[in-house]
């Protein structure tokens, strides 16, 4: 078997808590399927057919009554872990690595996109790469948050990454946190790649292709427990550290304890002597203009594929749940109204919004690029624009609902004036109540 | 006619059956007797047969086509004879029976041999006219024998050189189907690589493909048709990481051997057959990826003998661990210790002198060796190395050479006439030797052994044997690699001239990998066999089929 996808589940949605303190974050609905189908649909699209999901409980209870992630035919393979929120993905990945036979693919389940995910499997195969991974450049968010007075600004920190002029080499990866006095970049590197490209306008899509002496090393070594926070950083600096290199420094102590902390990186694979001796006759390089063999002897490669066409959204905050809302349906070629709804004929839709399932959609309503959930109900007179209503919700008539978020189970009184509105699970406005950029929950 | 076994003449076979039941061996007179009186009653039969079915044909004839059956008054003449004909067939044997009960069965076995006979000569005729309709394939494809007494050998053009055929892709796509691995279901085949560009049209016959569209794009993720190990070999020789013969060759062979280790032989199958055919659709795959080179072929011929010479009684594990040591056997004898031998002959055979000056062309695992040897032998001289574009190989030659120590200088093909004068001697590498002496490596090699010739300089080729292949080929146009046009382009001062190429209808770009070099401009071919001339392959290779 060639690689063994990871599916992580079991984050808690930190930065949208006004949508995730009911739901999990895995099963927000999202054009009214769950968060987690669509890496799944992902996978099972490229030809996976067994994924381990590594979640929480709550994750695993409600995707077992799920209609649609019943309808996902691979096999599923759900690994349960505490809710208490310590364990990080390496952790998690640490847990299970007695299931880990292969080369692993790491997906987190807030990821949504259509890239073609050969182009980073395929860095993954030929270079024999230690690391692969996929980023996007970033789209602003344009839609109004609401739920929130003014236009907040992102305090989102910046990640700094480096890669070679071919632009799929891994050079340097920094979070703007761990930057205390500057950017600095190691002579080594810059000796061997003098021309580097630091991109900080990506979105890291949190999809690693990792080599299975990785995950041998996470069990050794305890005290990495991100991925993305650690294991990548750590990993990109690796690749130019001077014991991966040269053999020569055996006798330095220092490196000697590094070397072991190191052994299972740089496993060799059996017949490495034929393989170094294809490379030795192979005519060539991945670099010109200096002595060194290809890769410069380096054993550890990381690799990054940077996708600039085409959808890549991680949906871990409130607007890049809105805007994903918006295009995540434009990727598949469904009916926009689900078959069971029942919308009568006086109702105005508009071509991109979605009706879920047994929805009751009464005379004189006004849908515009909304999304509408499956079991809602909404009465006469009602005008729904730019919004999310999530399932189960009632609305009642004469509502007039613009560019808000309604969640499951809530209900709307009747002439109700919501504007960029956050309303939480289960609750109810009053008739005739009136708010703007407001967001009720738990009230 | 399994009719006319059973039934015989009656009286003969009375007396043959008392005979036999005598217990006597029939005599050799009564042999006789009794084949001559078959022949006749054959050839009475056969009379009478004619008379038959001329009759019977004028009688059912009026009945077959009133009948209208299946039988549309458009079909064309030809068609009709053969679909009358059955369709008397199965009418005349009982009508026969019912008229002639006389002569009862014989006749009608003699009717059915006329009447097949009719039929095969019916169905020969209409393939023939539609291989009339559909074109003159006949011309290119196989090319029909006359039915001389002379039979002269057919020769099948080979399927990578046909490309603008139609046909012959229908075929290959079809061959590609069929080739998919028995465990799974017929979904899951090796996928089609297709054409990218326009190919310039003096080439148009041989496959042309873009880096930017890989074969992995039609494959599943974790890859299930085909081993892993040959998906990231097909990935590196597409992307050029593995490059050069012997690098090919030793790759081919490293991911053969991750392929045997990790086989296992279904239930009811024999290794030695199950595994070749396991092996085709990876070499179908491979072959999309980049063509295959003479070497990989003369390795997987290697294999595949091996694999088939296992004997049916071997257990698994002693046959696989057979297997893997041919394998490292056959790299460590044809490609290291004939390098190391190759080496050594030109060493001491003052191919290499001190005070001499060395042109190389692109880079030559081979070539570069034996300079890092002959330098490590402190013999002393200098090297010229002549690259050319798209792939500039020569820049690696360079680095590698001058990473020894040796004085190196480097110009490229368009400067070759301009530093011949210096030059004392020419080493070339081969991508293959081809079986009239003509020596196939990369494109540009036969302009400098041109020049070289026109210069007086000595040309010597490095060649292990193992790359001898039975080939003939005279020129460059028949058989050769196009590599992705795409290449060709380069960026100068932020502008890139022939960036819209494919809109352009009267520019192709063409990217040619190998060129063939007449035996006339190489002196010398160093094996590890020894110095041969280079008319002398054909020995060699006559001696390795005996061999084996």
């Amino acid at each position: 078997m060639e690689l063994q996808a990871v599916l992580m589940a079991a984050g808690g949605g930190s930065r949208m808590t006004d949508l995730t303190y009911n739901t999990p974050k895995a099963m927000l609905p999202v054009g009214n399927k769950p968060l987690m189908w669509y890496p799944l649909n992902l996978l099972e699209k490229v030809g996976f057919e067994e994924v381990i999901v590594i979640t929480t409980k709550e994750v695993q209870k409600a995707m077992s009554t799920d209609l649609k992630i019943k309808d996902v035919k691979m096999k599923l393979d759900v690994v349960s872990i505490q809710e208490d929120g310590d364990m990080g993905t390496a952790d998690a990945l640490r847990h299970i690595q007695p299931k880990i036979k292969t080369d692993i693919l790491v997906l987190s389940c807030d990821l949504i996109t259509d890239v073609a995910l050969h182009e980073v499997v395929d860095l993954f195969r030929a270079h024999n790469a230690t690391m692969a991974m996929l980023m996007s450049k970033a789209h602003e968010f344009t839609e109004t948050v609401p739920g929130q007075k003014g236009k907040k600004k992102t305090a989102e920190q910046r990640d700094f990454v480096g890669v070679d002029k071919s632009g799929k080499r891994l050079l340097f990866m920094a979070n703007e946190a761990d930057l205390e006095d500057g950017l600095s970049i190691r002579k080594s590197i810059m000796r061997k790649h003098p021309r580097m490209l630091i991109k900080t306008g990506l979105v890291d899509a949190h999809l690693y292709c990792l080599k299975k002496a990785v995950v041998d090393f996470l069990t050794e070594n305890k005290s990495i427990s991100s991925i993305r926070g650690e294991l990548v950083p750590y990993l990109v600096r690796k690749q130019f550290s001077k014991t991966v290199n040269s053999q020569k420094l055996k006798d330095d102590t220092d490196d000697q304890t590094q070397e072991k902390n190191d052994g299972p990186l740089l496993i060799s694979s059996r017949d490495e002597p034929l393989l170094q001796l294809a490379q030795e006759r192979s005519c060539w390089n991945d670099h010109r203009g200096d002595m060194s063999e290809a890769y410069h002897g380096g054993k550890l490669r990381c690799y990054v594929h940077i996708m600039d066409q085409g959808l890549c959204c991680r949906v871990n905050t409130l607007a890049a749940y809105i805007e994903v809302n918006r295009l995540a349906p434009k990727l598949f070629e469904e009916p926009s109204v689900h078959p069971s709804a029942d919308i009568s004929e006086r109702c105005q839709m508009g071509s991109d919004s979605i009706i879920g399932a047994v929805c009751h959609i009464a005379d004189k309503t006004s849908i515009k690029r909304s999304t509408i959930g499956n079991f809602t109900t909404v009465k006469e007179k009602v005008k729904v624009t730019n919004s999310i209503i999530m399932h189960g919700v009632t609305i009642e008539e004469g509502c007039n609902i613009q560019g808000s978020v309604i969640c499951s189970n809530a209900v709307i009184g009747r002439g109700a004036d919501l504007k960029y509105c956050l309303v939480g699970n289960g609750q109810h406005i009053e008739p005739e109540g009136k708010s703007t950029k407001n967001s009720s929950d738990r009230l | 006619m399994a009719d006319s076994g059973v039934i015989d003449g009656p009286g003969r076979k009375d007396e043959i059956e008392r005979a036999k039941s005598e217990g006597k061996d029939l005599t050799k007179e009564e042999k006789q007797r009794l084949r001559k009186e078959k022949k006749q009653q054959k050839k009475i039969k056969e009379k009478k047969d004619d008379k038959a079915s001329q009759e019977n044909e004028k009688e059912k004839k009026p009945v077959t086509s009133a009948a209208p059956a299946s039988q549309p008054p458009t079909q064309p003449t030809v068609q009709k004879a053969p679909s009358a004909v059955p369709a008397t067939a199965p009418v005349s044997v009982p009508a026969s029976e019912a008229s002639v009960p006389a002569d009862k069965p014989t006749k009608t076995k003699a009717e059915l041999k006329a009447e097949r006979r009719a039929r095969q000569e019916a169905e020969r005729a209409s393939k023939q006219t539609k291989k009339g309709e559909t074109g003159q394939q006949a011309a290119t494809s196989k090319p029909k024998a006359p039915p001389s007494d002379l039979q002269p050998v057919v020769k099948r053009l080979p399927e990578h050189i046909q490309v603008d055929n139609p046909d012959v892709l229908k075929k290959l796509a079809k061959k590609l189907e069929r080739q998919q691995t028995p465990e799974h279901y017929a979904a899951k085949k090796i996928p089609l690589r297709s054409d990218y560009g326009y190919k310039v049209s003096l080439f148009s016959h041989l496959h042309q493909y873009s880096r930017k569209a890989p074969l992995t794009q039609q494959l599943s993720i974790p890859s299930t048709v085909i081993h892993p190990a040959i998906v990231r070999l097909g990935l590196q020789y597409s992307h050029g990481i593995v490059a050069g013969s012997n690098a090919r060759s030793v790759a081919l062979l490293h991911a053969f051997k991750q392929v045997i280790r990790d086989y296992t032989t279904p239930q009811n199958e024999e290794l030695s057959r199950d595994l070749v055919n396991k092996l085709k659709p990876y070499i179908s795959f491979l072959n999309q990826c980049r063509p295959l080179s003479a070497s990989m072929g003369n390795a997987i011929k290697y294999i595949k003998k091996e694999i088939s010479n296992i004997p049916s009684n071997c257990k698994e594990d002693e046959a696989k661990n057979k297997l893997l040591n041919c394998i490292e056997s056959y790299i460590n004898e044809k490609i290291i210790l004939a390098g190391v031998a190759i080496a050594k002959c030109a060493i001491e055979k003052q191919k290499i002198s001190d005070g001499d000056v060395i042109l190389v062309y692109g880079c030559s695992s081979l070539v570069n060796h034996i300079l890092c040897k002959a330098f490590e032998k402190n013999r002393k001289f200098r090297v010229i190395v002549v690259d050319s574009r798209p792939r500039l190989e020569g820049k690696e030659a360079l680095r590698r050479l001058v990473q020894k120590g040796i004085s190196c200088t480097y110009v490229l093909i368009s400067a070759v006439s301009y530093i011949l004068p210096e030059v004392s001697k020419v080493f070339l590498g081969a991508h293959a030797l081809l079986a009239n002496g003509y020596v196939m490596s990369r494109v540009g090699t036969s302009q400098i052994a041109l020049v070289a010739k026109a210069f007086n300089v000595p040309v010597l080729v490095c060649c292990e044997t193992y790359k001898f292949c039975d080939r003939v080929q005279t020129d460059s146009f028949v058989s050769n690699e196009l590599d992705d046009p795409d290449d060709l382009i380069v960026t100068r001062k932020g502008t890139t001239p022939l960036e819209g190429w494919e809109n352009e209808s009267s520019l192709g770009l063409l990217n040619l990998v190998y060129d063939v070099t007449p035996p006339d401009f190489v002196d010398l071919v160093i094996t590890e066999l020894g110095m041969i001339p280079c008319t002398s392959v054909p020995v060699v290779l006559r001696v390795k089929n005996v061999d084996q």
